[in-house]
């Protein structure tokens, strides 16, 4: 019973995990991917590095949300800035729960920008004056990324420790 | 990832695409008043090398092995072009054994982007060393090489590698699993076939002589554009209107050339959505074919012109660009 009570904690600290880890798996490869693009560019024009840049950093920000919650998390759970708080089983596993989406949203959502963002490349490439267009196709997948990240905050944060 | 592994690639070809020459540049070309302006046109495009010369060949040549030294520099896997590249190789492979067997030395004669290049060619030939070829080459190079020592019969053995050469392409088509390639494959070998069949009618050759020049492939039967060559010209016209080549029809009942024409430009056509592509092979394929089109159109003005072609004329011949 002591150990199975003491898990609470551990349930938390994997939610921080899951929300870092899948998150930022999605960006690095979303972003390798639109590297490879922007690479092909930039060997043929290197005129375009400032334009092809600005578009491979899109898939970049789903790390950066899984970052923003694994934090709120950490401190909710006193790993960061004081002692570590008491975390029921119940909670524990609520706050796993609550950094799903920014994780698996921000996995599937990176890979998908990036995709999305080495074609725009393409449009980059071809039509350099059609910048803005291209720029917004990758955006709009951002918007799922955001709307997960909106639920994991607020869940997080509603959760009583 | 390996969905991914021409990203960088297309990337590349897309930047390179914008260099393609367009409509409009082939209509600035044949507004030109001599060949030598056509040439320097296209030089003030970037053809050419200052250090390969600046006479047509020579600038057309250095174009053609450009296109081959980016594909090589940006395709992850070269094998999938193959069905590009067996022409020039079997070219070599036909030009090693009429000159081995004829006992004459022309090196000009030699494609050297390809597999194997023209002075390896002549040297296995020469010594026999058949099994050093690829593929169904071993076999082909033995047989054509036995025919023109025994018949003399030039043609007997430019059949027999031609044959092998679409039967090759066809298989590399196949083997390399993108749809693209192997549909290309196709026409290629279907389009082959067809023109055997209109030249054997009118040079009035016999259903056998046909049977052994052309190649088995998906999108036409061979034995019945046999039976629609024997009936005559118009059947085989009839006989296309029931495939998928139903456009060409009216091309060919036109002339041969423009049965060329209406070929090439249904392949640039087929090739136009992969503009649109930005992960597979297809545009690659695509880039490299609009390059020997934009190359072999630019050749076809500069003749023209150079041989006193009326405009109207040359342009009858012009094909449709990529871009």
């Amino acid at each position: 019973m002591g150990i199975l009570s003491e898990l609470g904690i551990v349930y938390a600290l994997l939610g921080a995990a899951v929300a870092v880890l899948f998150a930022g798996c999605g960006s690095a490869i979303g972003v390798g991917i639109a590297g490879q693009a922007a690479s092909g560019v930039v060997t043929e024009d290197p005129g375009k590095f400032a334009k092809v840049l600005i578009i491979q950093l899109l898939p970049g920000t789903q790390g950066l949300y899984g970052l923003l919650v694994g934090f709120i998390t950490l401190s909710k759970i006193g790993i960061l800035g004081g002692g570590i708080a008491d975390v029921s089983v119940t909670t524990g596993l609520l706050i796993l729960a609550a950094c799903l989406p920014v994780g698996i949203v921000g996995l599937l959502s990176g890979i998908s920008q990036g995709k999305t963002a080495a074609a725009a490349i393409g449009i980059v490439a071809k039509k350099p004056d059609q910048f803005g267009k291209a720029m917004l196709f990758p955006a709009m997948v951002e918007t799922y990324a955001i709307l997960a990240l909106l639920i994991s905050f607020l869940a997080v944060n509603g959760i009583q420790v | 990832m390996s969905k991914t592994k021409y990203t960088y690639a297309v990337a590349r070809i897309r930047a390179l695409e914008t260099s393609l020459l367009s409509d409009k540049d082939v209509e600035q070309l044949l507004s030109c008043k001599t060949a030598e302006q056509a040439l320097r046109t296209v030089m003030e495009k970037g053809w050419g090398d200052p250090a390969s010369g600046a006479d047509m060949d020579s600038v057309l040549r250095r174009e053609e092995e450009k296109t081959w030294e980016v594909i090589r520099d940006v395709a992850p896997d070269m094998s999938v072009f193959d069905v590009l590249s067996f022409p020039k190789l079997y070219h070599n492979l036909k030009a090693a054994v009429k000159e081995v067997c004829t006992e004459t030395d022309n090196p000009n004669i030699f494609y050297d982007d390809c597999p194997v290049p023209g002075k390896e060619m002549l040297e296995i030939i020469r010594n026999r060393e058949f099994s050093r070829l690829p593929g169904n080459m071993p076999q082909t190079a033995a047989e054509a090489f036995d025919q023109l020592l025994h018949t003399r019969d030039g043609q007997l053995c430019d059949i027999t590698i031609d044959k092998a050469a679409l039967e090759a392409i066809y298989e590399a088509g196949k083997r390399s699993g993108e749809k693209i390639i192997a549909d290309y494959a196709d026409t290629t070998v279907a389009i082959a076939d067809i023109k055997i069949a209109v030249r054997s009618r009118k040079t009035g050759k016999s259903a056998d002589f046909m049977r052994s020049a052309m190649a088995e492939c998906a999108s036409i039967r061979t034995d019945q554009l046999i039976r629609a060559a024997l009936a005559g010209e118009e059947e085989i016209a009839q006989y296309l209107e029931g495939t998928s080549y139903a456009g060409g029809a009216d091309a060919l009942r036109e002339s041969p050339s423009s049965f060329e024409r209406w070929c090439d430009n249904r392949l640039i056509e087929s090739l136009k959505p992969q503009k649109y592509e930005s992960f597979s092979v297809g545009p690659l394929l695509a880039y490299l074919i609009a390059r020997e089109n934009e190359i072999k159109t630019v050749r076809i003005i500069l003749t023209g012109k150079q041989n006193g072609f009326s405009e109207e004329a040359i342009r009858e011949r012009v094909r449709e660009m990529y871009v």
